[in-house]
């Protein structure tokens, strides 16, 4: 259910982000999606990946630092509200959102969003509680 | 091939003039003084000129103290006779020259006569001795072959002891780590920051380095802390064991710990020391600090007289529990060259140093960089991120870097730039970093 989530730190100058994705192109790794943080003085490339293992290798022997976390997809209902329905589910619990973005493909005519918790497990067991369907990680990598 | 009837002894017999009574040595000293002055007055001629400014000859020098009058020879005499002006041997007699890596303009050339380089053999020996090295020993040596001293000085110290070299020079880490493995290395020589990149690397492969039968390294080339060793013996089972030495002199082989670490003893039957303070010339007595002078006793091809290390520390009085009457030195903190002046406060690098250490835990590449802006100094630390620090959170990135500005502040006493810099962006060169860039005489 987790989804092993890839970054890697990027100065904040131009081409920074275009490198690393040229690398993992050439060598076939599908990039799923993307979000990048960005602050006054450097950057953070979030990926979610085709191929991990083989990405990770890749990136750390061109020299990157690279980072794994897991994260969760969530389909969300693609209207008003639907948001709104996940964060209310995790409301009152000691659960928390690090960061999220979106996924760009939809699942099932549903939006899809990524969400990095403080502590997944947790997150899983309560969305599951509530009813909220956290996605498998095949479908979303394989595409 | 060690033979278990062959127990190994407490002292290895190279070490045999680490020994020596003190009124011998200093007997040994002067006569070999005497000999290199007059070889440098007769054949070197900024040396011979200097003494016949002064109204000196070689008959002036009738006791150790009498080097007091010699003048200094500094590293600007050395880049002014640039390639072979300072040489007093003729090049037929020179078998082997090296040079250093000349950051600014020319690099500074540095001579050997056959019997030079047994010399130095000897004092490597001596230093490998001096760690408990002996025959049967592998060692891998990740100094740098070519002009640098590093490579080949230690490379024939440890052929000389009898051990198994491997002459890997410097870079591809993951083949280090593999060799050092497979090939159940027991000592490595290299610079101290190199490897701590090499404990860096090894975590990132999974490779335990307590297991690995590795006991012992002789890292130099470059000052380094205490906070360094403790890290470095608390992740392996090593004895790490500081080298002194420079390229001026004879490379790398001058003074070596010995299994007490506290100090280095210099091998002053071929490199007469001084202290001295480094504003007025004066020789400072054993004990106080100032900048450290060598003379070499016995080096042919080039002798340098008096020649002015530029690295700051001091005579250890007393004797040494390890038995050796040969004076110890403290280990080099800091270079009377590299203290930097930002805004009136003095900052060392090496403080800069060991805040990263402390905060990081291990020590990332890092560079600092003084510029000048509408007539104000700046500086800025760049600190690369390595795979300990990195997060996918920026929070964390952004209190990392608050942390290290905080304790440089409480170190140094000024606020610092912090910036985090990509992986493998800090120009990295013989295994010894630069550390310092100063771009305010260009603005």
């Amino acid at each position: 259910m987790k989804i092993r989530q890839l970054s890697i730190f990027a100065e904040n100058k131009p081409g920074h982000i275009a490198a690393p994705c040229r690398l993992l192109a050439e060598q076939g790794v599908d990039i799923r999606a993307l979000a990048l943080a960005d602050t006054q003085k450097f950057g953070i490339l979030r990926l979610i990946v085709s191929d991990p293992a083989k990405a990770t290798q890749l990136l750390e022997s061109a020299g990157y630092v690279v980072k794994a976390n897991e994260v969760l997809a969530i389909a969300v209902a693609d209207q008003p509200g639907g948001l709104a329905q996940i964060l209310a589910a995790l409301e009152g619990t000691k659960v928390n959102i690090e960061y999220m973005y979106a996924f760009p493909f939809g699942h099932e005519g549903k939006a899809v969003l990524i969400f990095r918790f403080d502590d997944p497990d947790a997150a899983i067991k309560v969305l599951q509680a509530k009813g909220v369907s956290v996605l498998a990680g095949d479908m979303l990598l394989k595409g | 091939m060690t033979t278990s009837s062959d127990p190994k002894p407490s002292y290895h017999p190279a070490s045999a003039p680490d020994f020596v009574p003190a009124p011998l040595l200093r007997k040994l000293q002067l006569d070999r003084l005497r000999a290199i002055v007059g070889h440098a007055f007769e054949r070197v001629e900024l040396f011979g000129q200097r003494l016949e400014d002064r109204n000196l000859t070689p008959a002036h020098i009738q006791s150790l103290d009498d080097i007091a009058q010699l003048p200094f020879t500094t590293k600007a005499d050395l880049r002014d006779t640039y390639p072979f002006g300072l040489f007093a041997s003729p090049l037929k007699d020179v078998v082997r020259v090296h040079a250093s890596s000349g950051t600014t303009g020319k690099p500074i050339v540095v001579a050997y006569t056959k019997n030079d380089v047994d010399v130095w053999t000897s004092v490597m020996v001596r230093s490998f001795a001096t760690c408990g090295l002996h025959e049967g020993d592998i060692i891998q040596n990740a100094y740098g072959y070519g002009l640098f001293t590093g490579g080949l000085g230690a490379h024939y110290g440890a052929e000389g002891i009898g051990a198994t070299v491997i002459p890997i020079s410097g870079g591809n880490t993951d083949r280090q780590i593999m060799v050092m493995k497979d090939f159940g290395v027991t000592a490595i020589c290299c610079t101290p920051t190199y490897f701590l990149h090499l404990i860096d690397r090894a975590g990132q492969l999974g490779v335990d380095l307590k297991k690995l039968p590795l006991r012992a390294g002789v890292f130099g080339a470059e000052p380094w802390t205490q906070s360094m060793r403790k890290h470095i013996e608390s992740v392996t089972n090593i004895q790490a064991f500081d080298i002194y030495g420079l390229s001026e002199i004879i490379g790398p082989g001058v003074a070596i710990e010995c299994p007490q670490h506290e100090g280095l003893h210099i091998f002053e039957d071929h490199f007469y020391p001084e202290i001295i303070d480094p504003e007025t010339g004066k020789v400072l007595p054993d004990g106080q600090e100032g900048e450290l002078v060598l003379t070499t006793l016995s080096k042919w091809a080039m002798p340098m007289i008096r020649y002015r290390t530029r690295d700051i520390t001091s005579l250890v009085a007393g004797a040494c529990p390890c038995g050796r009457t040969l004076r110890r030195m403290r280990r080099i903190g800091r270079r009377s060259d590299d203290m930097l002046i930002v805004r009136g406060v003095n900052v060392y690098p090496s403080q800069i140093e060991a805040v990263l250490l402390e905060v990081e835990g291990t020590l990332p590449h890092y560079q600092i960089i003084l510029s000048r802006e509408h007539g104000l100094d700046q500086i800025e630390v760049q600190v690369e991120v390595t795979a300990q620090v990195f997060s996918d959170r920026v929070g964390a990135l952004e209190a990392l870097s608050e942390r290290i500005m905080d304790t440089i502040e409480r170190v140094v006493g000024i606020r610092i730039k912090v910036t985090l810099v990509e992986p493998q962006t800090i120009a990295r060169s013989e295994g010894k970093a630069k550390r310092v860039i100063d771009k305010r005489a260009q603005s």
